[in-house]
C-alpha cells in the first residue's frame, strides 16, 4: 500500500505523536546524565531533580523582596498582556477587516495604509512605543497589537472579499442593505476564519510578548527567563519554556475546539 | 405590447471586447424565456445585466417601464449554478433571511410574533419546493439538487417580479434534473412567475420555455473576433397547449441552425 493511502487510527495517532516527544526527553536525560557523570555541578543540562527544586522555590515560596509567588505572578502578568494584545487585535481585525472586505471604497482608502503598517517590522517600532507610552504595560500590549493586528486585518479582509460574488448578489436580491449584508452574511462567515487567524497569530504574539518583557519589565515569563540567564540557570529557563509551550498549546486547542463547537457548518459537518 | 421587462439597445463591452451588441428585447409578464447560445456568446452577461450585477455600457433596461438601477434588488430573484445559498445558515435560516432583511432594517433579525409569522411563511415555501423535512439542515449537509431547491425557495419567498436562473440545473445529474424541471414548471404556474433562464441544454430550453432566445454573433471579423458582440439571432415563440402539461419527448424535431457567415 502506498504511504499516501495509509490511514492512522485515532488511538495509534496519539501513540505515534508521543514517540518523538518521548524520544527527545530521553535523549535529554541521557545527555544530562552524561554531563553530570563528568561534572556533578554541571549547570547547562540540569537533571529533573534540580529543575524541580529550583521551580519549587518559585512556585511555593514567596519572593523575599516582593512577597509574591514569582512563577504565578509571572504567568499572570504575561497572560494579562497577551490576552489584552490578542483581544484588541481580534476586535480590530473583525471590525476593520469586515469594513475593508465588504465595502470597496473603504478598501481603496485604507487598504494601502494597512499594508504599509503590516510590512514594518514591529520590533523596529518598539523604541517608538517605549518613548511614546513609557516602559509600562501599554507599550508591551501595543507591541503585540502592532505586531499581529495588521496581519489579522488583512487576512479577514481578504477572506471576506473572497466570498463568492454570487452570494453577495443573492443577498441583495433578498433585500439586504450594506449593513445587513455585513451583519448577517459577512460577519458569521468571517468568524471561523477569525479564530483561525488568532491561532496563527499566537506564535508571533508570544514572540513580541517575550521580546518586550526581555527588554524592559520587572515581571513576566520572558523577564524571568532573561533575568536568570545571567546565572546560567537552565534549571529555571527550561521549565519556563516548557510552561510557555504548554500554555500556547492549550490556547491553540481551546480555539480549535470552540471553532468546531460554535461553527460546525465551517468544519464540513454532516454527510 | 406591454412588457414587464424591456431591454432597449443594450451594449456590454469590456474595454475593446464587445460582448453584447444592440440587444433589443421585450419580455412579457408570465413568460418563461430560455436563453441558449454557444459558450462566450454573452448569455451570462445578459443575465447579469438584467440582474443589476453589471451595468450596460450603453442602453437602458426598463422594469415595469421604470429604468432599473444598476444594482441587485428584491424585485429580481436569482438562482445561480453554485454559491446561491449561505453556508452558515440552515435551510430555514436561508429562507427566513429575505423576510428578516425587509422587516428589520437594523438588526436583520425578527423576534416574537413576527418571527413566528416569517418562519411559517418560509416553512410553507420550503414545503412547496420539497424541502419540508429538511428545515434544519445546513447546505453542506444537502445534495446539489436540494441546494438548488433551497436557492429557489429563498428567491421565491421574496415574491420577485422576475426570476433569473443562471444554468440552475447544469451541475445536477439527469434524474435529479428531470425532478427539478417538474418543480420549476409547477412553481412557474402556481406562482405566475416570469422566468428568464440561461442554459446550455437545448432540450431543457425547449421543454421548459415558452420562448427561446438564441444569442450569437451576427457578424464575425476573423482578424478581430472581439470587435463584434452577440445579440438575439433567433427568437422563437413556442405555442404550448398549457403550461406544465407539456410532454415534449419529441423535441428532436426542432433543430437549431448555427449561423456560419464566414
Amino acid at each position: 500500500m502506498r504511504w499516501v493511502n495509509r490511514r492512522v487510527r485515532r488511538g495509534n495517532s496519539i501513540a505515534l505523536g508521543a514517540i518523538p516527544i518521548a524520544a527527545l526527553l530521553l535523549l535529554y536525560l541521557v545527555l544530562a546524565a552524561g554531563r553530570h557523570a563528568a561534572n556533578p555541578n554541571d549547570k547547562i543540562l540540569p537533571l529533573p531533580g534540580a529543575m524541580a527544586e529550583a521551580m519549587a522555590a518559585l512556585l511555593f515560596q514567596p519572593d523575599q523582596l516582593s512577597g509574591k509567588l514569582l512563577f504565578w505572578a509571572d504567568t499572570f502578568a504575561s497572560l494579562q498582556r497577551l490576552g489584552l494584545g490578542l483581544g484588541i487585535s481580534t476586535l480590530s481585525a473583525l471590525l476593520v477587516g469586515l469594513l475593508l472586505g465588504v465595502l470597496p471604497p473603504v478598501r481603496a482608502t485604507f487598504g494601502p495604509l494597512v499594508t504599509a503598517i503590516a510590512v514594518v517590522p514591529p520590533i523596529a517600532l518598539l523604541p517608538i512605543l517605549f518613548i511614546a507610552f513609557g516602559l509600562g504595560e501599554t507599550s508591551k500590549v501595543a507591541l503585540i497589537v502592532i505586531g499581529i493586528a495588521p496581519f489579522m486585518i488583512r487576512d479577514i479582509a481578504a477572506h471576506v472579499a473572497a466570498l463568492p460574488k454570487e452570494q453577495i448578489a443573492k443577498a441583495q436580491t433578498l433585500g439586504a442593505s450594506s449593513w445587513q449584508l455585513m451583519l448577517r452574511v459577512a460577519l458569521p462567515q468571517a468568524m471561523p476564519r477569525l479564530i483561525q487567524a488568532v491561532r496563527l497569530s499566537l506564535g508571533p504574539a508570544w514572540v513580541f510578548l517575550i521580546s518586550a518583557e526581555a527588554i524592559a519589565s520587572d515581571i513576566g515569563l520572558g523577564y524571568r527567563i532573561f533575568l536568570v540567564r545571567r546565572y546560567l540557570s537552565m534549571d529555571v529557563i527550561l521549565p519556563y519554556v516548557a510552561w510557555i509551550a504548554l500554555l500556547a498549546v492549550s490556547m491553540d486547542f481551546l480555539l480549535t475546539w470552540s471553532s468546531r463547537r460554535l461553527y460546525p457548518w465551517a468544519h464540513g459537518a454532516g454527510h | 405590447m406591454s412588457a414587464l421587462l424591456s431591454l432597449r439597445n443594450v451594449w456590454v463591452e469590456y474595454g475593446e471586447k464587445v460582448v453584447l451588441e444592440d440587444v433589443k428585447l421585450d419580455i412579457a409578464a408570465g413568460s418563461f424565456v430560455s436563453i441558449i447560445g454557444p459558450s462566450g456568446a454573452g448569455k451570462s452577461s445578459l443575465l447579469r445585466v438584467i440582474l443589476g450585477q453589471e451595468t450596460p455600457t450603453r442602453g437602458t433596461i426598463l422594469l415595469d417601464d421604470e429604468p432599473l438601477t444598476p444594482e441587485c434588488g428584491p424585485d429580481r430573484g436569482v438562482v445561480f449554478q453554485r454559491y446561491s445559498v449561505f453556508p452558515h445558515l440552515s435551510a430555514l435560516g436561508n429562507t427566513v433571511f429575505g423576510l428578516e432583511c425587509a422587516q428589520a432594517p437594523f438588526t436583520a433579525r425578527l423576534f416574537g410574533k413576527k418571527r413566528q409569522a416569517a418562519i411559517a411563511e418560509a416553512e410553507e415555501m420550503l414545503a412547496a419546493v420539497g424541502l419540508g423535512d429538511s428545515l434544519h439542515l445546513y447546505p453542506a449537509e444537502m445534495s446539489g439538487g436540494m441546494q438548488q431547491r433551497l436557492a429557489i425557495a429563498q428567491a421565491l419567498v421574496k415574491r420577485p417580479r422576475i426570476l433569473l436562473l443562471d444554468e440552475p440545473f447544469g451541475a445536477l445529474d439527469p434524474g435529479i434534473r428531470a425532478d427539478m424541471h417538474a418543480l420549476i414548471t409547477r412553481l412557474w404556474r402556481d406562482y405566475s412567475l416570469t422566468v428568464v433562464m440561461v442554459t446550455h441544454d437545448i432540450k431543457e430550453a425547449f421543454s421548459l420555455g415558452t420562448r427561446v432566445l438564441t444569442l450569437d454573433k451576427r457578424r464575425h471579423d476573423p482578424h478581430a473576433p472581439h470587435r463584434f458582440g452577440a445579440t438575439a439571432v433567433y427568437d422563437l415563440q413556442l405555442t404550448k397547449p398549457k403550461p406544465g402539461c407539456t410532454d415534449k419527448d419529441d423535441d428532436g424535431s426542432i433543430t437549431i441552425d448555427k449561423i456560419n457567415n464566414n
